[in-house]
């Protein structure tokens, strides 16, 4: 699936845009991981939550779950939130 | 002043100096009066320290974090040319025993270990955390039992019990002597010892005090703000606490509070401990305002270093050079060092993003830097 990249880590992809696969968030983050590797715990802490500042979109839609479903032709938009900066 | 990010290699006196908004280096002339400033580097990350390896004097390792991402360890082994991240920095261990589980949020200190164990390295966290890297920094693993220890994390307290951006773990120090003796300090939860390479600690707090109706004997109350070792003793340790400065001369188990002899109106609250390289009767300190609603300030908008040539028997404001009136800046904890010229020369970072140093042990302050982030931390190194 598509997946936008916030410019806060475009230092591990090169791009604002990649793409990459699995069936669930954690499966996405996952596969982001192994391509580029340390992007996942800058957005996911050891406790497996997302990071107090990172917001995660699936089709417009916020996400917090991590084992939620994800269909492979929607658009994952990883945004950086205002509180963050 | 040049900008520059070359990476020419040199014997001399280079001052790392890592703030909120990303980390320089300042490379010193033969005679520290001219600095040639290398960065910034990582700018708009959080950098809390930037620690050179003694054991190589060239590998820089850089604790990051930004605003919105998670906190991680960057790498350098050639002076800040290029760095490597970290393929597992500090992070803690899933929920053990029904204790809250937790995250790091940031690495506050880092320290090399000792000479005998050329890839070791000591991280402290923000929460309180220890942990320790044996492969340069690469990969970093929790350290001791303490992180998920019930006492210990009794001890820690919670996020509202420690320093206004998170409770930390710092002052890590290994004894130059014995690489299975090791402190370390928490803000707050007291001083704690290892005997046995980290097997296990003990608190060592005797003489401590704690504020003002609270129970000394409760370790959580304790807030030793910066602890070290002299490189000349290491039974000497000199600390700056929340509640005064204090010596401890081992084996001696009692701290005593040497900040008594502080002028009064100056008093004997700060954040840095900075000791002599080859003089263990020599300290300096800078006192910040710690009364009535703690504003953190030079006192009285006076900022001033002080000095001890008697192991804190007496004390020498120490303030040429340095504003007179109206500057209420401070320096934090990690943000004021001495290097080991033979005149020993001073400097420190401050909130307001000055960099200050002194050729003469303090006797004679310049301004090199203005306008940098708020400073976290600087060290003073000799490269390779």
């Amino acid at each position: 699936m598509k997946v936008l990249i916030p410019s806060a880590l475009d230092s591990y992809t090169g791009q604002s845009q990649v793409e990459a696969v699995g069936a669930t968030l954690a499966d996405v983050l996952a596969d982001l991981d192994r391509h580029y590797p340390g992007i996942r715990f800058r957005m996911i802490d050891e406790q497996e939550q997302i990071r107090r500042h990172i917001r995660i979109f699936f089709d417009g839609e916020q996400i917090r779950d991590l084992t939620l479903p994800l269909c492979a032709s929607g658009e994952l938009i990883i945004a950086q939130a205002l509180s963050g900066g | 002043m040049t900008r520059n990010h070359s990476t020419a290699i040199s014997n001399r006196l280079t001052l790392l100096v890592a703030t909120r908004k990303g980390a320089w280096l300042f490379h010193g002339d033969a005679q520290r009066r001219a600095w040639r400033v290398d960065g910034p580097h990582f700018l708009g990350h959080i950098i809390n320290h930037l620690v050179l390896d003694p054991r190589d004097g060239r590998t820089l390792l850089a604790s990051a974090k930004t605003g919105h991402l998670g906190p991680t360890i960057f790498r350098s082994t050639d002076l800040g040319q290029s760095w490597q991240e970290a393929t597992q920095p500090p992070a803690f261990a899933p929920a053990v025993n029904g204790m809250e589980a937790r995250a790091v949020d940031h690495t506050f200190w880092l320290t090399p270990g000792p000479a005998d164990e050329a890839e070791v390295w000591y991280a402290g966290t923000s929460p309180q955390g220890l942990f320790r890297s044996n492969d340069g920094g690469n990969t970093w693993a929790p350290f001791s039992c303490i992180n998920d220890d019930a006492q210990y994390r009794k001890w820690m307290g919670s996020v509202q019990d420690g320093t206004p951006d998170g409770p930390k773990l710092h002052s890590i120090i290994v004894d130059p002597r014995d690489s299975k003796h090791l402190y370390f300090a928490m803000s707050g939860g007291g001083v704690h010892e290892s005997l046995d390479g980290g097997a296990s600690f003990a608190p060592l707090v005797k003489g401590m005090e704690v504020v003002a109706s609270f129970d000394p004997a409760e370790i959580a109350f304790h807030d030793p703000h910066c602890v070290r070792l002299c490189p000349s003793n290491p039974d000497r340790l000199y600390q700056q606490n929340h509640c005064g400065i204090y010596r401890l001369d081992r084996p001696s188990d009692r701290w005593i509070r040497i900040g008594n002899a502080m002028p009064k109106a100056v008093g004997d609250i700060g954040f840095p401990m900075v000791v002599h390289p080859r003089d263990d009767n020599t300290a300096w300190v800078f006192p910040m305002d710690g009364t009535k609603v703690w504003p953190r300030t030079s006192p009285d908008g006076r900022p001033s270093v002080y000095g001890t040539a008697d192991g804190g028997a007496s004390w020498q404001r120490l303030d040429n050079g340095l504003p007179q009136s109206q500057a209420w800046w401070t320096v934090k904890r990690q943000a004021m060092t001495a290097d080991r010229q033979d005149a020993v020369g001073l400097y420190f970072g401050t909130t307001s993003g000055e960099l200050w140093a002194s050729r003469d042990a303090g006797r004679q302050w310049e301004c090199i830097a203005r306008h940098l982030p708020e400073i976290y931390a600087v060290e003073a190194v000799e490269l390779a």
